[in-house]
């Protein structure tokens, strides 16, 4: 019965800011921003770890949010789609998938970024075959990949200052 | 209107997309994105069963949760509305198809009752605490098996047969008896799958009681069709219910068929006193109860061919099998026929078309509607006979294809195919890939025991549909022609805002608007708003209004074109008032104070806020002669189509014909049978492109759908009808691992059917389905094997590969020579 579940608190820092709150401990990460912290741009598409729709950064390491608890975000720094940017300016990896339209529709494309964003920290210059790898998880039913792959490309020259 | 204020500057560029913009940031509004002032949510209860009787529901459980509102069954929901609209005639359209089962459910996970509560969470917890009592009953899976009406789904119908029609053209007769070469293939079949976007279906409805009042914001792709289902069903003025889609993530079709979700979430809305109710759909639902595509079993094909492996006839018996409901169908058993003879030019057909229902989940149009079928048959139907006869595939296909000198090109049924080159697509294709390299490469890995194998598959893209083909499967439907609408307005600041009734899902529509727009203003697309999305309050939509029918580069820019023309017109004539000169003496610009309208001969001009400040605002000095112009322009776009003979089943069926060349290496590995592609073209004609990179996104995508469908995307269902595929993990779409890198090419063939030259695009025609089969037969022709269906695995070719009898081919195909 509702009234019976009992609240838990939760600090995390989300895209630089801290939250402090309580929730249900059934709450998954990505309805604790989406619903709760109202940050939309992580989305959800197949409810299962599959898709990566709903893919966030967690204290450096790319996870799926569909599928943790928000309570196993505890202390955690979060980054979302929101906050790539940084004071309106778009980070290169956002440029670089615009520049190389790799995107249609945008649904995946917030999930899309955050793997990228893991491979970019770890791998300056990844060959095709760590690219493909970094976003196996990462499913894109409009573009097909190749002009993410091109994106994935000209963020890691851009990045590099090349 | 001068040539040099006309000429085209933006159309054909590679202009950045208008909509990256908040896509980028995360800050997209898609539908779960909404949030209401005191929103419930709803969650269905589902079939296990494939087709049973429901003996009891009893939601009081349910309804006794604490946060829980209310709960809707399938007899209520009879009680009170009309079953919705049958498309085609009786005696199928006596049946009774309502958003939820009534007295049986006829498909797994077919919603059966409601739950509607305070939380995501509490409907969940509801759900599972409705007790349902079924008895159930035989499924029937199989189409064929479905025709001879052993288990009947729908009792008022009395039949599991939809619908039926010959498509006969040519003397079938005179060109089998003077044939050279007879080729027989008992059987082929089309798999069914479906192009599961990565948003599911999402629906916010709100029926408010006071003023009786239906509104939605939801992702439904063809909007104008759902509110004429809606409307009669719900028994509500059509004006009472408000659609509005925002950002919609991918749709491919699939979200046409949502409105009786839709319907479902209005009746709860007003059951809970008007509060809005938000259903979000899981993937599992989507996969099991969403929309498929159409699956399609080809029997007895008889081909025709002279001496030289030239097709002179052809002639088939065509099942389809639309799943439980008929819903958009049986619109799918005409539409195959826009692309009747397909890339070739046999003239004498006839094609025996049925359509059966049985215990699966509902089909829908999916990219490639109905006519990819068709085309990946007759493109096994041309590589069979090419391997039958020993004419190399690419030959057997020169030797058929329509030639480029007989374009507009009038199809045994009355089509236009209004442009195309075939022969020099396949040539641009063959330079991509490498065709010899490969060819040399082949006869190597052969020898060391390699089964490697190159496909082709060319395939049509026939956009903005003549709705007078529906008449074909019901001359009582009131459906013809085409029409989209537009409106082009300066605001009263003089700001140059678009709206079009399209509801794009990353086809771009905001930018190739704006890029229409600013050719015939003259001025940059950064100055012009688009408001794209669907909202039946904008009133810029017509019936036919959607995004849908790789149509939009035609029937959406001609009405923003219309619009934006007639808003110049009229800004031309308040500007000759307000510079005291003719119109002819104008030019448009931008100027210090912004995009402008100059008299040419003194200089002089006046600027969008000027304009439309003297409609808006300063209207005393505007003269009574100029009272009729309003900056507030709306243009109804029509194709120019006639209604088709219905009983020769005859005439023009659609606008334009883009037209794809893929091109494919696939080896079958030996010891595990998977098969993996080495390489890949896709060659692409949709005339003259708008926006390059738009469309070379399209064709990538569809491509990836195309490929995806081949070798991974099945959905497979048992003998009692169980659904084997339900989630990602068992229906897998294509990842970056499984896809390819692809060589693109295109060729511009400009249609002479619209006004720039475009052709609608975007569905690809699946193209990689042909191709890859294609491949594979040529791959596996030497080891007896004959590809007879479109999905193929590493598990469907352990199977043909392994069978005790090889000579599936002498049972499959049989050759008459009689030369």
């Amino acid at each position: 019965m509702p009234e019976a579940v009992e609240k838990v608190t939760l600090q995390l820092t989300v895209n630089g800011k801290l939250h402090s709150l309580s929730v249900e401990p059934r709450v998954l990460l990505v309805e604790l921003l989406r619903e709760i912290l109202d940050l939309t741009g992580t989305h959800v598409g197949c409810d299962t770890t599959y898709c990566g729709a709903c893919t966030v950064l967690m204290n450096g390491a790319a996870v799926k949010s569909c599928t943790m608890f928000a309570v196993q975000a505890e202390g955690a720094e979060v980054l979302t789609v929101e906050g790539l940017e940084k004071d309106g300016e778009l980070h290169p990896i956002q440029k670089a998938f615009g520049d190389s339209y790799g995107l249609q529709c945008g649904y995946c494309t917030p999930g899309l970024m955050i793997s990228t964003l893991q491979l970019l920290s770890k791998n300056r210059k990844p060959n095709e075959k760590e690219m493909r790898k970094a976003i196996a998880g990462n499913t894109c039913r409009c573009t097909g990949y190749q002009n993410i792959f091109k994106a994935i490309q000209l963020a890691a020259k851009n990045m590099n200052g090349a | 209107m001068s040539p040099e204020a006309d000429k085209k500057n933006w159309v054909g560029k590679s202009l950045p997309r208008k909509e990256e913009n908040r896509l980028l940031r995360g800050r997209g509004k898609f539908s779960d994105d909404i949030k209401l002032r005191e929103m419930l949510y709803l969650r269905f209860i589902r079939s296990p069963y494939a087709h049973a009787k429901i003996v009891s529901i009893d939601v009081s459980g349910a309804e006794a949760l604490p946060g829980v509102v209310c709960a809707l069954t399938g007899t209520e929901v009879a009680q009170q509305t009309q079953p919705f609209i049958e498309i085609g005639p009786d005696p199928f359209a006596k049946i009774k198809d309502y958003p939820l089962a009534v007295s049986k459910v006829r498909y797994q996970g077919e919603p059966l009752a409601a739950v509607v509560a305070e939380s995501p969470a509490l409907a969940d917890d509801a759900a599972e605490l409705v007790q349902v009592d079924y008895d159930p009953l035989d499924p029937v899976v199989d189409a064929e098996n479905a025709l001879t009406n052993k288990s009947i789904l729908h009792e008022e119908a009395g039949t599991n047969l939809v619908w039926n029609g010959i498509f006969e053209y040519g003397d079938v007769e005179e060109a089998f008896r003077d044939a050279a070469y007879v080729v027989k293939v008992d059987h082929l079949h089309f798999h069914r799958f479906s192009s599961t976007p990565l948003e599911n279906n999402v629906v916010i409805a709100q029926w408010n009681p006071k003023d009786e009042r239906i509104y939605y914001q939801c992702n439904n792709s063809f909007p104008s069709f759902a509110i004429q289902f809606l409307a009669a069903h719900l028994g509500v003025h059509i004006d009472r219910i408000r659609v509005e889609t925002s950002d919609i993530g991918g749709s491919f079709g699939i979200k046409i068929t949502s409105y009786p979700q839709m319907a479902v979430c209005a009746l709860a809305s007003r059951k809970a006193g008007g509060r809005p109710v938000k259903w979000v759909e899981t993937r599992s639902e989507h996969i099991t109860s969403s929309a498929h595509g159409n699956e399609r079993t080809f029997r007895d094909t008889r081909v025709a061919l002279d001496k030289n492996g030239v097709i002179t006839a052809i002639t088939s018996r065509h099942i389809d099998d639309c799943g439980a409901y008929p819903r958009y169908e049986p619109l799918g058993c005409v539409i195959w026929s826009q692309v009747f003879p397909g890339v070739y030019r046999f003239k004498n057909a006839r094609i025996d078309f049925s359509q059966a229902v049985t215990n699966k989940c509902p089909v829908g149009p999916n990219r490639g509607y109905s006519r990819m079928q068709h085309l990946w048959f007759l493109e096994r139907v041309v590589d069979i006979c090419a391997y039958e006869l020993d004419i190399p595939a690419d030959e057997m296909r020169l030797r058929n294809y329509i030639r480029p000198d007989e374009f507009p090109y009038t199809t045994p049924n009355g089509c236009v195919y209004d442009s195309g080159d075939y022969p020099k697509m396949m040539q641009l294709a063959k330079d991509l890939i490498g065709w010899d390299d490969w060819k040399t490469k082949q006869v190597i890995a052969r020898k060391e025991g390699r089964l490697i194998g190159i496909g082709i598959g060319t395939t049509l893209d026939s956009g903005t549909n003549n709705f007078g083909q529906s008449q074909i499967v019901n001359p009582f439907l009131p459906y013809s022609g085409n029409s989209q609408g537009a409106n082009c307005k300066l605001d009263i600041y003089g700001e140059v805002v678009v709206a079009v009734g399209s509801c794009p899902q990353g086809q771009g529509h905001e930018t190739t608007a704006a890029q229409v727009v600013a050719d015939v203003l003259n001025i940059h697309p950064d100055l012009i708003t688009v408001r794209t999305g669907f909202d039946t309050e904008r009133n810029v939509h017509t019936g036919f209004s959607g995004t849908y029918a790789s149509q939009f580069a035609v029937s959406g820019l001609s009405a923003v074109h219309g619009a934006a023309q007639k808003l110049k017109a009229e800004m031309k004539r308040l500007a000759a008032f307000a510079l005291e000169t003719n119109e002819d003496d104008l030019e448009f610009g931008t100027g210090a104070q912004g995009p402008e309208t100059r008299a040419k001969s003194t200089g002089k001009s006046i600027n969008y806020w000027g304009l439309a400040n003297l409609v808006n605002a300063n209207s005393a000095a505007l003269p009574p002669e100029l009272y009729e112009l309003t900056l507030n322009c709306r243009y109804i776009w029509r194709a120019p189509f006639k209604v088709p003979d219905t009983k020769k089943k005859y005439g023009s069926l659609t606008l334009t014909y883009a037209a794809q060349l893929h091109m494919a290496v696939v080896e079958v590995d030996c010891d595990t049978y998977i098969p993996r592609i080495l390489d890949y073209v896709a060659v692409d004609d949709c005339g003259t492109v708008i926006n390059p990179p738009i469309v070379e996104g399209q064709v990538y995508g569809a491509t990836a759908h195309g490929i995806g469908a081949a070798l991974m995307e099945n959905c497979v269902y048992d003998a009692v009808g169980n659904m084997l595929t339900s989630t990602f993990s068992d229906y897998i779409p294509i990842t970056a691992v499984n896809m390819p890198n692809v060589k693109y090419g295109h060729i511009e063939t400009p249609s002479p059917h619209s006004y720039s030259g475009a052709k609608g695009m975007g569905e690809g025609g699946a193209a990689p389905i042909h191709t890859i089969s294609a491949a594979l037969q040529d791959a596996l022709f030497a080891s007896g094997i004959v590809i007879d269906d479109s999905f193929n695995n590493a598990d469907s070719l352990f199977r043909a590969l392994t069978a005790k009898e090889i000579s599936q081919a002498d049972k499959l195909v049989k050759v008459e020579k009689r030369v």
